[in-house]
This record gives C-alpha cells, sequence and structure tokens, in this order.
C-alpha cells in the first residue's frame, strides 16, 4: 500500500481506531466512485488527523505519540514507529533540531542523538519513501522552523504528501508568522496544527482555535502528577474554554504518565499527547508501544 | 535589480525615519516574532510596555538619573594620536569599556532592569557568553532589588571563572548550561525555556540586539545612547568622521553606535565580525558575511547553519562575539547596502589589541579589538581621514586568554 493511497482513500467519516484495528478492508477494495457522491470524497490528510482524533462523549481519550525521529537508533527508530501508529491514534515524528528552546531536557538529549546519527528532515522523507512503513495512524512532523524554511515551504509539502505525512506541529511559529507554510500546506490539504496555551487571551483563544487544523493541541503548564485522578480547577476550566472555542478535536499535552491521568483527562478534552514519558521508555529500552496500551483505560 | 535598489533605498528611509520595526516587528524582510504560543502574550505584553512605558517622561528621568550617576555617562571621547600617527588617520574612541561594569552592556541591563520593575516582573533571568552581560544584568537587578538568574554555558563557566565569581557576589544565581554547544547559543535556548515555564512573573533581559519582536527595537533604543553622545562630542571636538568602526556578535553596541549616524550619508559605517582562525563552518562567528537567512532565537535574520538548517558551532578567541546569529536590524543594513561588513581574524584582533595597549595605554575588549582592526586595515588604503571607532569593553576579563597569547610586536601588519 502506498503512502498515497493511505492519505488519499482514507475512509470518509469518523471511526474510532478500535473500529479501524478491527477493520480487514482488503488491500484490493475497488477504487472510490469520486464523482457524483460527496460522501466519498477523499478525505484529505488534515481531516484524517481531525477523523482520528475526534472523540464523542464518554469515550475514551485519543492518544497522539511522539517520537523523536531516528530515536533510539536510526533501525530501530520504524519499528518503534510502526508499532505506535497500531496503538496510538496519531504520531508525531520530532525532527530534531540543535535548538530545541521549547522542549525539556529528555527530548533535547534524544534530539541530540538523533542528529548525532545523521538525522535530518531529508533522512525521514528519504526512508520513508524507501521503506514504505506500515503506519495505521496518521502522522504529524513536529519541527522547530528553520529546518522547514531551509528545506523549502512548496517541496516540504509535495514531499510529505509523496511520503504519507499529514499535518505539521511547528513550536516557535505562532499564528502571525504563519501564513506562507500554512499557505503552502494548505494547498495539499496538510494540517498545520495550533498551539494554545493557559496564558492565551479569550480573543486570541477564539482565533487560534479558528486557524488550527487537524486538531488543538492544548499545552498545559498545569501538570497532573502522581495518582491524581481529577484535574485541577484551573486546568478544567481552561480546557472547558478550548473546547467551547474549537471545532477540532482538543488533544491536551499535559505530561502524561498514567492510565489514571488519561482517564481524568476523557470529560474534558478529546485526547492527550504523550511525548517526554514516550522517549524515557525509549531511554530505558522498554516497549513504546506497551506503555501506550498501558495508558489506555480498562474497560 | 533597478526595482530592488530603490526598495532598497525606501526601507532606509524608513529605517531612518523611526517606521521600523513595523508593528510586527519587521525590519524590511528580517525580524519578526518565532516564539512559542506560551511567550506571545508575554512579547505582545512587552511590546505595549516598550510602546508606552519607554517613552513616558517618569521612566525616562529614572533611566537618565542611572545612566548619569551609576553607570557614569556620558563615556569620554577619547583622542588617539599616536595610534593616528602610525596608521596616518585621525582616530578617536567611543570609551563604552569606561562606563560602570567595564562595558556598554550596562546600559541595556539598567534600562530593561527599569522596564522589568515598571511591568511588575518578579523575577528576571539572563543569558551571558563572557559574562559581560550577566555581570550587567546582576549589577542592574541589585541596583534594583529584583532577583536575577543568569543562565551560562558550562565551557564559559569554566573560561570565564572571574566573571561567575562576580555575577554571584552581585546577587545573581548564576546557571550552568549542560545542554547543547554549552556556550552562548546553549545558554540562550535554556534562558528562553525558564521564561516558557513562567512568562508572567519572569522578565527576560536580553543582552543583545537579537530575540523576537520588541527586544531588537528596545535594545537599539537603550544602546542608542552610544552613537548620540559620540555624535555630539565629534561635532564638538572639530567635526564628525568619515567613517565608524563597530565589532558585531548580536549586534548591539554596533547598532547602538550606528544609529545616530544612518542619516549622515557621507559617513561610512563598518560592521567587524569575527573571522576566527578559519573560514570553514565552524571556525568563525561571520554570520552576515557568510551566513544566510534562517530562523533562530525569536527572529528572521542572517545565521550560520548547514544544509539541514541545524545551527552552526561558531569560534572567536572573543568570546563576546561566538555567536551564530545577528540582530535583524543589521541583517536589513546589509541588504540596502548602509553598513559594510567585513570580518577581522583572532591574530588580527590580537595584533590591535596589542598596538592598543603600546600606543594609547588603553587595554580594550577582544571584541572591541575586532573593530580597532577593522579600522587598521581600512585607514591602509584610505590615508588621512577622520576614524571613530566603538571601545565597546575593556579587556581586563580577557587577560586569562590574552595569557596565552605572546605579546604581537606593535605595528606589526599580522594580516599582510
Amino acid at each position: 500500500m502506498s503512502p498515497r493511497d493511505r492519505n488519499g482513500n482514507a475512509r470518509p467519516g469518523s471511526v474510532s481506531p478500535r473500529e479501524r484495528e478491527g477493520d480487514a478492508r482488503p488491500e484490493s477494495l475497488p477504487p472510490l466512485e469520486r464523482k457524483g457522491d460527496a460522501r466519498l470524497e477523499p478525505v484529505s490528510p488534515r481531516d484524517r488527523i481531525r477523523d482520528a482524533l475526534t472523540r464523542s462523549q464518554g469515550e475514551q481519550a485519543a492518544i497522539v505519540a511522539y517520537l523523536t525521529a531516528g530515536y533510539p537508533d536510526p533501525e530501530r527508530f520504524f519499528p518503534a514507529l510502526e508499532d505506535l501508529a497500531r496503538v496510538a491514534d496519531a504520531v508525531e515524528i520530532g525532527v530534531p533540531f540543535s535548538d530545541p528552546m521549547a522542549d525539556g531536557v529528555t527530548i533535547q538529549r534524544s534530539s541530540e542523538q538523533a542528529i548525532g546519527h545523521g538525522v535530518s528532515l531529508r533522512w525521514i522523507f528519504d526512508e520513508l519513501a524507501r521503506r514504505e512503513p506500515d503506519l495505521a495512524s496518521p502522522i504529524l512532523l513536529m519541527s522547530y522552523l528553520n529546518p522547514l524554511l531551509v528545506f523549502g515551504y512548496d517541496a516540504l509539502a509535495e514531499r510529505s504528501v509523496e511520503c504519507g505525512i499529514s499535518g505539521f506541529i511547528v513550536p516557535d511559529l505562532p499564528y502571525e508568522e504563519s501564513g506562507p507554510l500554512r499557505a503552502a500546506l494548505s494547498q495539499r490539504g496538510l494540517a498545520l496544527v495550533q498551539m494554545v496555551t493557559p496564558v492565551t487571551p479569550p480573543e486570541r483563544l477564539e482565533a487560534l482555535c479558528a486557524a488550527s487544523e487537524g486538531f488543538v493541541y492544548a499545552v498545559t503548564r498545569t501538570g497532573i502528577t502522581g495518582r491524581a485522578v481529577s484535574l485541577p480547577p484551573e486546568a478544567t476550566e481552561y480546557l472547558a474554554q478550548v473546547k467551547a472555542a474549537s471545532g477540532l478535536p482538543v488533544c491536551a499535552g499535559f505530561g502524561v504518565r498514567e492510565r489514571a491521568q488519561v482517564e481524568a483527562i476523557e470529560k474534558h478534552a478529546d485526547g492527550v499527547v504523550v511525548g517526554t514519558a514516550l522517549v524515557e521508555v525509549l531511554e530505558r529500552g522498554d516497549d513504546p508501544a506497551e506503555f501506550v496500551r498501558s495508558l489506555r483505560p480498562a474497560r | 535589480m533597478h526595482e530592488d535598489a530603490s526598495e532598497h533605498e525606501a526601507l532606509l528611509d524608513a529605517l531612518i525615519a523611526g517606521k521600523l520595526p513595523d508593528e510586527r516587528g519587521r525590519f524590511g524582510p528580517f525580524g519578526g516574532q518565532y516564539v512559542p504560543e506560551t511567550l506571545m502574550t508575554a512579547v505582545n505584553r512587552l511590546s505595549e510596555g516598550v510602546r508606552d512605558v519607554l517613552p513616558s517622561a517618569d521612566f525616562r528621568q529614572r533611566l537618565e538619573a542611572e545612566l548619569k550617576t551609576w553607570v557614569g555617562r556620558p563615556t569620554a571621547l577619547t583622542h588617539a594620536p599616536r595610534l593616528g600617527e602610525r596608521w596616518d588617520a585621525d582616530v578617536w574612541f567611543k570609551r563604552e569599556d569606561l562606563a560602570h561594569t567595564g562595558a556598554h552592556k550596562i546600559n541595556n541591563g539598567i534600562g530593561q532592569a527599569l522596564l522589568a520593575q515598571a511591568l511588575g516582573a518578579k523575577r528576571v533571568v539572563a543569558e551571558t557568553g563572557a559574562g559581560q552581560h550577566g555581570v550587567a544584568a546582576a549589577a542592574a537587578c541589585a541596583r534594583l532589588g529584583l532577583p536575577c538568574v543568569v543562565y551560562m554555558g558550562e565551557v564559559d563557566v569554566e573560561r570565564q571563572a572571574p566573571n561567575v565569581d562576580r555575577m554571584g557576589r552581585l546577587g545573581a544565581e548564576v546557571v550552568a548550561v549542560t545542554s547543547g554547544d554549552r556556550t552562548l547559543r546553549a545558554a540562550i535556548d535554556e534562558a528562553i525555556r525558564d521564561w516558557v515555564s513562567d512568562p508572567e512573573g519572569t522578565y527576560y533581559l536580553i543582552g543583545s540586539a537579537i530575540g523576537p519582536h520588541p527586544y531588537p527595537l528596545l535594545v537599539r533604543e537603550l544602546q542608542a545612547v552610544i552613537g548620540r553622545e559620540a555624535r555630539a562630542q565629534m561635532l564638538a571636538a572639530g567635526g564628525l568622521p568619515d567613517a565608524v568602526f563597530a565589532c558585531v556578535g548580536g549586534g548591539s553596541n554596533a547598532i547602538g553606535i550606528f544609529h545616530a549616524f544612518l542619516a549622515d550619508r557621507d559617513i561610512a559605517l563598518f560592521g567587524i565580525e569575527a573571522g576566527g582562525c578559519g573560514s570553514a563552518l565552524g571556525q568563525h562567528s561571520a554570520t552576515i558575511a557568510a551566513g544566510r537567512p534562517g530562523v533562530l532565537h525569536g527572529n528572521y535574520s542572517m545565521l550560520l547553519y548547514d544544509d539541514d538548517g541545524q545551527i552552526q558551532e561558531t569560534h572567536s578567541v572573543s568570546a563576546g562575539l561566538d555567536y551564530p546569529g545577528v540582530g535583524p536590524e543589521h541583517s536589513l543594513l546589509k541588504l540596502v547596502g548602509r553598513v559594510d561588513y567585513e570580518t577581522a581574524s583572532d591574530a588580527e584582533a590580537l595584533a590591535a589589541l596589542d598596538e592598543c595597549c603600546e600606543a594609547e595605554g588603553i587595554l580594550p575588549a577582544l571584541e572591541s579589538a575586532h573593530a580597532l582592526a577593522g579600522a587598521k586595515r581600512w585607514a591602509a588604503n584610505n590615508p588621512g581621514r577622520r576614524i571613530l571607532i566603538g571601545m565597546s569593553g575593556r579587556g581586563d576579563k580577557d587577560m586569562p586568554i590574552l595569557s596565552r597569547y605572546p605579546r604581537s610586536e606593535a605595528g606589526v601588519d599580522v594580516a599582510a
């Protein structure tokens, strides 16, 4: 199955991951009829992200898993990515950068190691194209701006579609500066995910949620630590504001490490982003997919 | 090409007329605000502060009082006749080395600390390379009673031990940065991370005319006092110079001295970058001479990076110039051709430092020695001209490094 097919012929409408995992749609299914039936229009990459993360009330939270490209080493990275894509609802591949100013020490360390192994944006694209990994969930690239700028936005969008990438998260690109990249990605149906934070003023929050594509990434400094099973009131209030402002699924970055935290999120957001904890799992040499599975509420 | 020329002329006119940066923080194509969303509220609030607080009578009064009685401004304009005789030039120094704490950095340190206080900050964070900005920030925060944390690369902590002790005695907490390249660049990354974790209570006191808007504007406004004084002092001393020289790392002392002369189109302006020990990536810090536009530390400007966009390590004998980026206003001044950017090597700077010591009894900072070296080279091709050199700091801090190099034969042209 080529990456383009994965993007182009995804099923219309929202599908939960459980259904998707059980979906045995054969590869040989005849091509979808595209004319005359709006429901059979191919789903754009950005809508594929949205659909994968959409949750209705009472459903368990979606999990967006983060993995630094080429970590722990270039050979072990792709099996880990495939495994994660089977258990998570979307996967972010971190493009290593020399100056990751918005990341903590764990992700910094993994970035440095990856760069040391020769990993770059070009390497990611080339290896995705060469290996054609079987990726069951939509894949996003998380990158600081300079590597994208140097690659060239049009080439970036074209190559992303060829390699089955559905969208981008760019931590040092605020909405005001995002016009040129957004335009290039938009032409190819790729998502540019917008981040919001607890210090984002209300009018700005509305504008950012309206501009976001794929999902809204709700950054929060209010970490839930230990065995807390309910969110502090300021966090629930904040997430309620984001949910009210957003027509897209809202995923929260909370420093999630355990199942109780994921369960606590369910009432307030559509999903969680798991980043640092996963890199630590890899640092220890443990199985990242197993870790994500352990976060799934047992029902 | 012709359209480019008129467009560039219009940009320079706008800059001189005080219309740049524009409301989005752009100096033409350069500048902007490339920061995590967590910091957008903080940089917007800072922009409002720069717009409302900086020009207010109360702030101006407090700043001028501190500059006069605590920093020791105006700094002297010194004639350098013995050096001038050797170079066949009329040489003048603007003496920022005489300012409190020994460099121009204090103009910015006290100005931003006053602004932080006016904006209600509970603590200040700063980065430092050689330690000069760290010392200035620590001193200014002590003066105003603000808690101060200084991030400094582990490598710099080792090679600039006296300044680490100095900051500590001035009440600052110095944090050694062990990530990244463990020098100035990593220290800025770490200061930004600190700021991201508490954007409401923490004020980031950046040390050069870099970073997201409004920092390049703010730092230029606080350093422009150098050029304003120098221009008036030159006029009082017989006339404006034919050329002005300043060293450029991030570029705060250079933008400070250049700004007052931008409209004097017949005065040539020269920014001298660190040519280090060679022209390969990693051997120098010649950002404008050898770099390409890119994004680092919040702005779009000239930058040293590889084909994958990874920022490159730099080298200079002078820690204060050892930075892979440069302020966005310099990138514009290069684009429109108002300032010429050249390089001076480690060896040229060391020779110029020794020559200045011997001829004028002034030990310049290794940073400032790059400006001296650039001026000397220009004077050789343009005899009999009047030259102003920005003496951005004093060289006492460089003694541990200088002790590793034998004293140059003064007057010997090591560039030849």
